[in-house]
């Protein structure tokens, strides 16, 4: 129980830190920024997550994420998952070095839930947007240890009616996309993918195929993204977010669509 | 230095228990109740945006009457505690008892070392996980808790509502009869609350994680029709 002078409000990142200053398995997402040596060549292994995107669409926004993480050359998991619902009406996708994102997720996700509690209403979108930049900011020391998270945040805007995509670098600066993004090693392939075929007002189906498609030519060029594995039954996670809310798209729609843009690319004749 | 005048500490603690009983007494009644697949919390409430009600956690809801401000206080408390909890540990080790105890041990606490003793009496209410039994932990202005399974009312003439209510109590009834008879025990023989003065919230197994929604004016006309 806090007096009402130091009440720390809605933030749960606050209360927590308030409670558990000294926790160390806390990320220094709490405590913020402090000085470290910046030594960004050091070679500590740890599982990275690669390509992200997302993509406005009729209805709302699109994200999707390839399954892979990466220990440098090596793949450590097949089904990591990197698309999370942030809340019900948003949708956070991470690239980077993977326990930190993981865990900037999960302190997101609370945080979000906390201040809708406490305060009985939900923040904004661009509220929420801003949050998250000041998580990835308070990790720019580990970022510059190598231990960088670059996450993908869109969701529904309910005031406006739309569908928005906000991007971030590493030290938390925020920018709003106007239809589509893509970041993380596999990037620039993807962005580029979807870039030749994004439409205004695309349909869902479409929409969630272009993803598909972006995420197959980024792992066709880059290692450290998974491509779809029909054999395991491993399909990249994709999720819309419109006006009824955060939905995933079932593994099966998936797995349909991704056969479909196969072919569409075997009939097309593949360039070698 | 001035002496004190000696008073005998069972007088203290009466003063104390008649000062919060008065304003608890003051405010409406508020009744939670188990029903088929969920709990059930309905108040008299003329405000549209100050809740009597709220959610806690995924399964967890509470409920206060008294006043608001001191009620309020307890409710934030207990998202953080419950949050915090949920963050450290996970998000299945966040329960009513625990929560139940930190309110009665912090109002408790106030009653006996504070100068003022809450004025307040709250509910918190947990929608059973399958293999257990929930239910809903009463909780008063000294920190004195009960755990009742079936239902709870609090607040100003609960002794008398409490009858009126547990007459229409059934086991497993359906949200709707639920509703009416609260409806019912809270307005009593002479009077009709209406619907806009009313305030409801279920946790129910069919809301997914966050069990906790409030029922608006057009599904409690549609309880209620």
């Amino acid at each position: 129980m806090f007096s009402p002078s130091d009440d720390p409000g809605p933030s749960f990142v606050e209360v927590i830190s308030r409670i558990l200053p000294e926790k160390s398995a806390l990320p220094r997402l709490i405590s913020g920024p402090e000085t470290v040596s910046y030594n960004s060549g050091s070679l500590i292994s740890v599982p990275h997550g690669t390509t992200i995107a997302a993509v406005r669409y009729a209805d709302g926004v699109i994200m999707a994420g390839d399954r892979r993480a990466t220990e440098g050359n090596f793949i450590a998991h097949r089904r990591i998952e990197k698309v999370f619902a942030a809340d019900r009406h948003s949708a956070v996708a991470i690239a980077g070095a993977a326990g930190p994102a993981v865990e900037m997720v999960k302190l997101f996700q609370v945080q979000l839930e906390h201040y809708e509690k406490v305060e009985g209403s939900v923040l904004s979108l661009e509220g929420k947007a801003n949050q998250l930049s000041q998580m990835i900011r308070a990790n720019l020391p580990m970022a510059m240890q190598g231990l960088a998270v670059v996450p993908l945040f869109a969701g529904w805007d309910i005031l406006r009616r739309k569908g928005r995509i906000f991007t971030y670098d590493i030290t938390g600066g925020r920018y709003e996309e106007v239809d589509y993004h893509a970041t993380g090693s596999g990037g620039r392939d993807a962005k580029a993918t979807i870039k030749l075929g994004y439409r205004d007002q695309l349909d869902e189906a479409s929409a969630v195929k272009l993803l598909i498609s972006a995420l197959l030519e980024a792992s066709e060029e880059d290692s450290a993204t998974g491509g779809p594995d029909p054999v395991r039954g491993i399909y990249p996670v994709i999720a819309t977010v419109s006006e009824p809310g955060f939905k995933r798209v079932t593994d099966e729609e998936i797995a349909e669509l991704t056969q479909q843009v196969l072919a569409e690319k075997a009939d097309r004749g593949v360039a070698q | 230095m001035t002496m004190p005048f000696y008073v005998a500490p069972e007088q203290v603690m009466k003063d104390r228990a008649d000062y919060a009983r008065k304003g608890i007494a003051r405010g409406r009644a508020l009744i939670g109740t188990v029903y088929q697949g969920g709990v059930l919390l309905c108040a008299e409430n003329p405000s549209k945006s100050l809740h009597k009600i709220s959610e806690i956690y995924d399964r967890i809801a509470f409920a206060g009457v008294g006043k608001y401000n001191e009620f309020d206080q307890l409710r934030v408390a207990g998202v953080r505690h419950a949050d915090t909890k949920g963050y450290a540990y996970s998000r299945d080790d966040v329960d009513a008892r625990s929560l139940a105890n930190i309110y009665a041990q912090y109002l408790g606490q106030v009653f006996t070392h504070e100068m003022k003793p809450m004025e307040v009496e709250i509910l918190v209410a947990e929608l059973a996980p399958l293999t257990q039994v929930g239910g809903l932990y009463h909780i008063l202005y000294d920190g004195t808790v009960m755990d009742e399974s079936n239902f709870s009312v609090i607040g100003g003439d609960s002794e008398t509502i409490s009858e009126r209510f547990s007459s229409t109590f059934k086991k497993d009834w359906s949200l709707k009869e639920a509703l009416r008879a609260s409806v019912a025990a809270l307005a009593g023989p002479e009077r009709k609350i209406p619907v806009s003065e009313l305030e409801a919230a279920v946790l129910s197994e069919s809301n997914g994680r966050r069990a906790f929604s409030r029922l608006g004016q057009t599904q409690l006309d549609e309880l209620l029709a």
